[in-house]
């Protein structure tokens, strides 16, 4: 446990109120004390130092700040840290482990689903969200559940394709 | 025996991309991804109003918010002379506005504070007393008589006039029209519109008072020309300056220009001592920071009865904003607009510009473009298309009877420019075929009698890719090179460094294979790093599809400059000369016996430990390439779409994209760029534009009024392919990062405007949003997109 309030800024100023939130960050547990009015995304990228996550806009348009809360996937730009307190929020820095990258990783690398990889993030944890609720999906059912999330460079056809590969993959590896 | 060159991931091969391996794992690292220690955060007040004195500025409140460091306006700036910099179009551009805002979402004052938070509410206690002016929003209100004197700070400015430019030849073009049998019109607006990388732009600056080096981490796809522009204004030496440009999350044109912000956290920093962090929010990318397009185009095509082009006329009128800061390397003053109708065989041409100041932000970037080359290329196949509606010909036929023939190259266009290769007829039939031109003729026949309205559009087009060649383009009197390091060590492992700084291009991966051809070093041994000032040699950058190009080209020629030297190191290990010794690919041989031979890995080593007497020792060397033209490479988009005439929403049935821009290096990359660039085309004709309304309030400041498509939208895609190689780039490529947004966005108005055949529609400007195609039906008449679209007075 440690206090990161430190890291995220200098510290609070007389009168500036500070919650102290404990939260599960890919699987381990954290505890910040935070003003209410920080944000989850910048929470996540200046005080846990886990960058993977992107804002990309300042009205919950583009998506690539997109995490796992409690498994559903939400755009972190538009819920305040505090609102964490006590939940479980997935990361693009929690899909690899150690040996092997995630099949959704995989995909994206093998089908070109990626260019200047901004979006990818999020885009990737939306898509692992669609596969655990649906491990086969058409691809109007992909191009649907990640059309909260802009990309600028790739087109989205080889998103969809990347995901399609992960699909099969893991449901080749759970049979 | 030779390498398989595919197997070493050499040119031809569709490499998977090296720099996946971090943005894949969430470890891109990306402007905001950087701290430093002691770093402050700094953010900018920016105008709400399009034109207005300015009354007052009071930051005493600001100062008051416990954390603030530092609170600039424009007068502190102007102590430094910092208060106004130079544009890429020798025009000034104000840093900070002082005594007046010219657009809305000017910067007025900026707050560097211990964190983002803090910066932002001192920036709301600034107190800014603005009084209003008349605001200008179009060229028409601009050039009226006794509007309202925009640039006022400029001395012999009288009015809101640019430039007024010409080229071709008129009274040739006169007569072509004099002797037509029918002169087809067309009048357009291009709207304007954001590259909108879904990365805004931002900076880290970091001055050294102890040193005197002044570090930037900035988002720029030209970290050269930054240094030479911070030198200029900061008035910095340069080797006292370092330009870091970390992962790019996307450019299109939109991190070329130096903007206001880099430079204040520059002073920021100085005046610190303290590096300085800048990110801007989205809504200040989009109204501040480079637009693209914004241009009326009027023309008209001479033809004769039989289909062939005489001449063309164009007259651009072009929306500047309030500073004139076009990022373009060429002397022409609209760009390269003239290169327009380069693919057809037509005897003359002339063109008139004239740009104008408004009162809306600066910029005029190549957004996914060589310098108006979209506009160009969109009034061609839109005037294309209507002259050959006028003459009642075939689309496709029409093209191909005025298309430059595959055996008329070098081919000289009306306009002036050269264009070397091309099979543009091949092009146009594998895309009919894909489509089924035949078949779809019919069926839309049958579909209009049962109410249905389908249409089909197509764009053939060459556009010019590459700048530049130093006769004829240069930035800040630098002249458009590019650049290329490469050093083998001596277990033949490299490390690769270009002037040139991808956005998502796969520099890592494709420069990598181009040594990997020239070398046989396996790809995969070698690293190529980019964007580091202190590290690559000078280049110019990554716009106008000039990378491959250009640093590809200094990429290929340092390699042949590495492989003669290992020539000599071949023939004296070998002992023999080295008139004796053959090249395969990652192996020198004797001639007359070719189981004797060292590998390009022998060599490296050799060039470390057993050199021929005489020879400096290492294996490294660097090439500056200038490149002798332009490369030409040529693509045909067809699409075919279904209007709903109830609503006027129109879907994408089909999209076939061909491309022919020569030699392919990593086709999938390749692949890549044209859907990116498909879907940037189809964003432009269905959705993307920034509007005005009278007051000069940015409609389109936000990703909630600035739409880009998403996944769900956008149509699928069928791409062929084509090779024509380059007869002048040592690999025999062609730009390629651009095509499809340049050639796109016709294919889809077209196919619209096929659909409304027969209702007495000639033209709706893009975006061709469902509205404006009802409104079109419904009255049978054109629609002009030209802001403000509706006033309320
Ligand atoms: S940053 Fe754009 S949706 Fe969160
Ligand atoms: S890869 Fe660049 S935004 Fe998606």
């Amino acid at each position: 446990m440690s206090s990161l309030y430190e890291e995220i800024s200098a510290p609070p100023a007389a009168g500036v109120p500070v919650r102290r939130v404990t939260l599960n960050v890919n699987g381990q547990d954290r505890t910040v004390d935070v003003e209410p009015r920080l944000l989850l995304a910048h929470l996540l990228r200046q005080g846990l130092k886990l960058t993977g996550t992107h804002t990309g806009c300042d009205t919950s348009n583009c998506g690539a700040c997109t995490v796992l809360f409690d498994g559903r996937p939400i755009k972190s730009c538009t819920m305040f840290a505090v609102q964490a307190d006590g939940h479980e929020v997935q990361t693009v820095e929690g899909l690899a482990t150690q040996s092997s990258l995630h099949p959704l990783q995989e995909g994206f690398k093998e089908e070109h689903g990626l260019q200047c990889g901004f979006c990818t993030p999020g885009m990737m944890m939306a898509a692992k969200a669609l596969l655990e609720s649906n491990p086969n999906p058409t691809e109007d059912e992909i191009r649907w559940a990640i059309s909260g999330n802009l990309c600028r460079c790739t087109g989205y056809q080889n998103i969809v394709k990347a995901i399609l590969w992960a699909a099969e993959k893991m449901r080749g590896s759970s049979n | 025996m030779a390498l398989d060159e595919i197997k070493i991931g050499g040119m031809g091969a569709s490499r998977r991309r090296v720099e996946d391996n971090r943005f894949i794992r969430g470890k891109g690292n990306y402007v905001d991804d950087i701290v430093l220690p002691a770093m402050l955060h700094m953010e900018i007040l920016r105008s709400p109003m399009a034109h207005a004195r300015i009354k007052s500025i009071d930051v005493s409140k600001a100062w008051e918010i416990p954390g603030v460091r530092l609170v600039l306006t424009g007068e502190m700036l102007a102590a430094r002379n910092l208060a106004w910099m130079p544009t890429l179009s020798y025009d000034t551009q104000a840093v900070m506005a002082m005594d007046k805002v010219r657009f809305q979402g000017q910067e007025v004052a900026a707050v560097i504070a211990d964190d983002p938070y803090i910066a932002k509410d001192a920036c709301e206690a600034i107190r800014v007393e603005y009084e209003a002016l008349p605001v200008i929003v179009n060229p028409m209100q601009a050039m009226a008589p006794g509007a309202a004197l925009i640039r006022d700070d400029k001395e012999n400015q009288t009015d809101n006039k640019v430039f007024d430019w010409e080229v071709g030849d008129r009274a040739g073009t006169d007569k072509a029209f004099a002797e037509a049998d029918l002169i087809s019109k067309i009048e357009l607006h291009y709207p304007r519109s954001h590259p909108s990388p879904i990365e805004t732009c931002g900076s880290i600056a970091d001055f050294d008072r102890a040193t005197g080096k002044l570090t930037v981490y900035m988002t720029t796809q030209a970290p050269h020309i930054i240094r030479a522009a911070v030198a200029m204004v900061a008035e910095l030496p340069e080797h006292m300056i370092r330009i870091v440009s970390p992962d790019l999350g996307g450019g299109f044109g939109n991190k070329v220009p130096v903007y206001p912000g880099y430079v204040i956290s520059i002073l920021a920093s100085i005046l610190t001592e303290r590096p300085v962090k800048w990110i801007e929010d989205k809504t200040g990318n989009l109204i501040s920071t480079g637009f693209g397009r914004d241009v009326y185009l009027q023309g008209e095509l001479a033809v004769r009865k039989d289909g062939k082009m005489l001449g063309v006329r164009m007259h651009t009128i072009s929306d500047h904003g309030a500073f004139f800061a076009d990022a373009q390397p060429s002397k022409f003053k609209i760009g390269l607009m003239h290169s327009a109708f380069a693919c057809y065989d037509i005897p003359v041409a002339h063109l008139t510009a004239t740009g104008t100041y408004t009162n809306k932000a600066p910029g005029g970037v190549a957004y996914r473009c060589s310098f108006r080359v979209t506009e160009a290329m969109f009034f061609q196949e839109r005037m294309v298309q209507a002259a050959a509606d006028d003459l009642g010909m075939d689309q496709a036929e029409f093209r191909r009877i005025n298309f430059v023939k595959d055996d008329d190259f070098p081919h000289r266009t009306a306009y002036g420019f050269l264009t070397d290769s091309g099979q543009y007829g091949k092009c146009l039939d594998v895309g009919l075929e894909a489509i089924d031109y035949k078949n779809f003729l019919v069926q839309k026949e049958e579909a209009k009698k049962r109410g249905r309205l389908l249409g089909i559009g197509i764009s053939t087009m060459t556009e010019p890719l590459g700048a530049g060649n130093s006769r004829e383009y240069d930035i800040l009197g630098i002249k458009m090179f590019d650049s290329a390091e490469l050093r083998v060590h001596m277990s033949g492992k490299a490390i690769l460094r270009t002037g040139a700084k991808s956005q998502g291009q796969g520099h890592e991966t494709t420069w990598a294979q181009i040594v990997a051809h020239e070398l046989g070093i396996p790809a995969d041994d070698i690293v190529v790093e980019e964007g580091d000032t202190d590290t690559a040699p000078f280049g110019m950058g990554t716009y106008a599809s000039r990378s491959t190009p250009v640093a590809g080209a200094a990429v290929a020629m340092v390699s042949r400059k590495i492989r003669a030297k290992a020539r000599k190191i071949a023939a004296h290990l070998l002992e023999v000369s080295e008139e004796d010794v053959e090249w395969e690919l990652g192996r020198f041989y004797v001639r007359s016996s070719p189981d004797r031979g060292v590998t390009i890995q022998d060599c490296a080593m050799a060039a470390y430990s057993n050199m021929p007497d005489g020879m400096e020792p290492g294996l490294e060397n660097n090439a500056y390439y200038d490149p002798p033209n332009l490369t030409w490479p040529f693509a045909c988009y067809i699409s075919t779409v279904e209007v709903d005439p109830e609503t006027g929403v129109w879907d994408v049935l089909k999209v076939v994209a061909v491309d022919d821009c020569g030699v392919r290096i990593n086709p999938m990359i390749v692949e890549g760029q044209i859907m990116g660039g498909l879907t940037e085309a189809y964003a432009m004709a269905s959705m993307q534009f920034i509007t005005y309304d009278v007051e000069g309030n940015c409609v389109g400041s936000n990703y909630m009024d600035y739409l880009l498509p998403t996944a769900w939208e956008t149509p699928g895609f069928e791409l062929h392919e084509v090779v024509t190689p380059c007869p002048h780039h040592p690999i025999g490529a062609k730009g390629i990062g651009e095509c499809a947004t340049v050639g796109g966005p016709a294919s889809f108005v077209n196919a619209v405007m096929d659909a409304l055949r027969g209702t007495g529609v000639r033209n709706i400007d893009m975006p061709l949003l469902a509205d404006r195609v009802y409104e079109a039906i419904q009255t049978g008449k054109d629609i002009s997109g030209a802001p403000p679209i509706k006033t309320e007075e």
